[in-house]
């Protein structure tokens, strides 16, 4: 019994103490820091204030607006996604040609990353499509996109929608190729056109794959920050600063490490109760067959 | 579909997957313009081929220094988290005692939690261990593939478990028992090969994250020495001064391993994902 107690701490504990010291460990030395204010400083002493830095977090115009915003870009942005990667992996596993190269490139732009791919995009819209107006002399089809608010803010949601749309239409693949071809030449059968199998046998049947591509989806973007970084920074002046952003700046920018962390407390719980939501959701809307 | 529908339908998909790649394209042959040829025509090929932006930003981001950081970074945290996660994952699918359940519990949880509520005491901790042990945290590889090795436990172990417990044949580990194994040998003759899709899913999944992370490296590693692809990339724009050509060339150097990855290892790559995802 000894014995098998040690091989059990032997073959556990090396993963388990890092996973100690780097997530539960800080997780509730994260809670204690949101209860004081504190400047970060290693001399400055941490003065207790109660629930103080939660009150505040709600006359913090700057962090309910990002709030707001990061929901808005939130419901955009999953829909947009899973629209179309329900699309294309209809598309590419139809009978056609090119269909391997096509899915091949549709989901490169994942594999990049999301502060290159932000740079990336920071060029096409911004500095390029500058030169595009100056080579062309059409300056209202060319503009500068991430000068505007509203123009930087569906920036956001572009190379967001660019980034995950391909790695989605995997998960969706993966989802069409496990339908049963019996169940789709019975609909044929029965004389069901193109639209409505997909709409009647495809779809539903695809439930699993889109409450995982739904929760994928919901929480990135809820917790979008490369794309922030490298495409916006935020700006224009703090208009597209999304919560993940808010959060850093309070802390690092600001110094304000209390009530930067006690904003990350109550984005935990935000995360975890939608995502809760949605995983009750979605999986009562599952079909077997 | 009848067949002029069918070649309509490819060449459409040909033409859209094209576009789609469309801003890497732009990128690419931008890095090779002068400055006058981008700003008199954006979208143009590039009438010379020249590397000297590239060797520029090959030199000002001492790019080799950083692929090597960022290679170390992802292959030994990859392994690392590769061995420990099989052996605690089978550990933990193979005792169903309470405290099993409770770590296992902890771990799928904690997966929900947003880096953004751990990285300030993250930092802090990180501190205080180099303040008790002497062992330097922060700004060092090292401390980063620690990081690495605690954020990634939870989807390791959950689909190492996820792996035993439902394709891991019990009768197999019993033979070899019977057969004079101990636990040790048991692990890494019977169990350990049997669990490679899963390991392959898993590395797959790390590599992409670890490669391309950047706000954790970005929080540790200030030293030029020390710093990885993304975070040398990082440099070249700065607010006011982007020097665009410089930047376009740093920005391919970047995507070009990654691509050169992808076409390697397309196959493992796209299942992996999938399956990591469905999963999860």
């Amino acid at each position: 019994m000894k014995l098998k107690r040690s091989w059990y701490v032997l073959f556990v504990a090396p993963i388990l103490i890092p996973f100690l010291l780097t997530v539960i460990v800080p997780f509730f030395r994260g809670i204690g820091f949101s209860f004081v204010q504190w400047n970060g400083m290693s001399k400055t002493p941490k003065v207790f204030v109660g629930l103080q830095n939660f009150a505040d977090i709600f006359h913090d115009g700057r962090f309910m607006t990002s709030m707001g915003r990061t929901a808005l870009f939130t419901l955009i942005t999953v829909v947009l996604v899973n629209v179309i990667a329900i699309a294309f992996s209809v598309w590419v596993t139809s009978e056609i040609k090119f269909r391997s190269p096509g899915r091949a490139m549709l989901f490169m732009p994942y594999l990049i990353g999301g502060l290159i791919l932000g740079y990336v995009w920071k060029y096409v819209l911004g500095q390029g499509m500058t030169l595009l107006a100056a080579n062309t002399g059409n300056e209202s089809l060319f503009f500068n996109w991430l000068s505007n608010p509203k123009y930087a803010f569906l920036a956001m949601i572009v190379v967001t929608t660019w980034q995950m749309a391909g790695y989605m239409m995997v998960i969706y693949i993966s989802g069409l190729e496990a339908i049963s071809t019996d169940v789709l030449e019975a609909g044929r059968v029965d004389g069901a056109t193109g639209w409505q199998e997909f709409l009647h046998i495809k779809l539903p049947l695809l439930m699993p794959s889109i409450t995982i591509c739904l929760f994928l989806t919901l929480s990135n973007c809820f917790k979008i920050y490369d794309v922030n970084v490298s495409l916006t920074g935020g700006g224009p002046a703090n208009s597209t600063e999304m919560i993940s952003l808010n959060i850093y700046n309070e802390i690092f920018s600001q110094s304000n490490f209390g009530l930067g962390q006690a904003k990350a407390i109550v984005f935990f719980f935000i995360v975890a109760i939608i995502t809760f939501i949605q995983v009750r959701v979605t999986s009562s809307k599952e079909v077997e067959i | 579909m009848n067949k002029p529908r069918k070649i309509a339908s490819s060449a459409l998909l040909v033409i859209c997957s094209l576009v789609w790649l469309s801003p890497i394209y732009i990128i690419f042959t931008n890095s090779f313009k002068s400055r006058e040829e981008m700003y008199a025509n954006a979208m143009a090929l590039p009438e010379t081929f020249s590397l000297r932006y590239y060797l520029d930003a090959m030199n000002r981001l001492d790019f080799l220094g950083a692929f090597k950081n960022s290679l170390i970074l992802t292959v030994v945290s990859v392994a690392l988290l590769i061995v420990f996660c099989s052996m605690a994952g089978w550990m933990i699918a193979r005792s169903n005692g309470k405290v099993s359940r409770v770590i296992y519990a902890v771990l799928i949880l904690t997966m929900l939690i947003p880096f953004q509520t751990l990285m300030m005491p993250l930092m802090q901790e990180m501190n205080s261990i180099t303040k008790a042990t002497g062992l330097q945290m922060k700004d060092t590889l090292g401390g980063l593939i620690f990081m690495y090795l605690g954020f990634g436990a939870g989807m390791g172990i959950f689909l190492c478990y996820g792996f035993v417990k439902g394709s891991l044949p019990k009768s197999l580990e019993e033979a070899a028992t019977i057969d004079g194994c101990n636990t040790w040998q048991l692990f890494w003759h019977i169990v350990f090969p049997t669990m490679k899709p899963v390991l392959v899913t898993l590395s797959i999944l790390d590599v992409i994250w670890i490669w391309n992370d950047y706000l954790l490296p970005s929080l540790t590693l200030k030293s030029k020495i020390n710093q990885t692809i993304p975070i040398g990339t990082q440099m070249f724009f700065g607010q006011y001064t982007i020097e665009w050509n410089l930047a376009m060339a740093a920005l391919m150097l970047t995507i070009i391993p990654v691509i050169i990855f992808y076409l390697c290892a397309q196959k493992y790559i796209v299942k992996g994902v999938a399956a990591g995802a469905v999963k999860g």
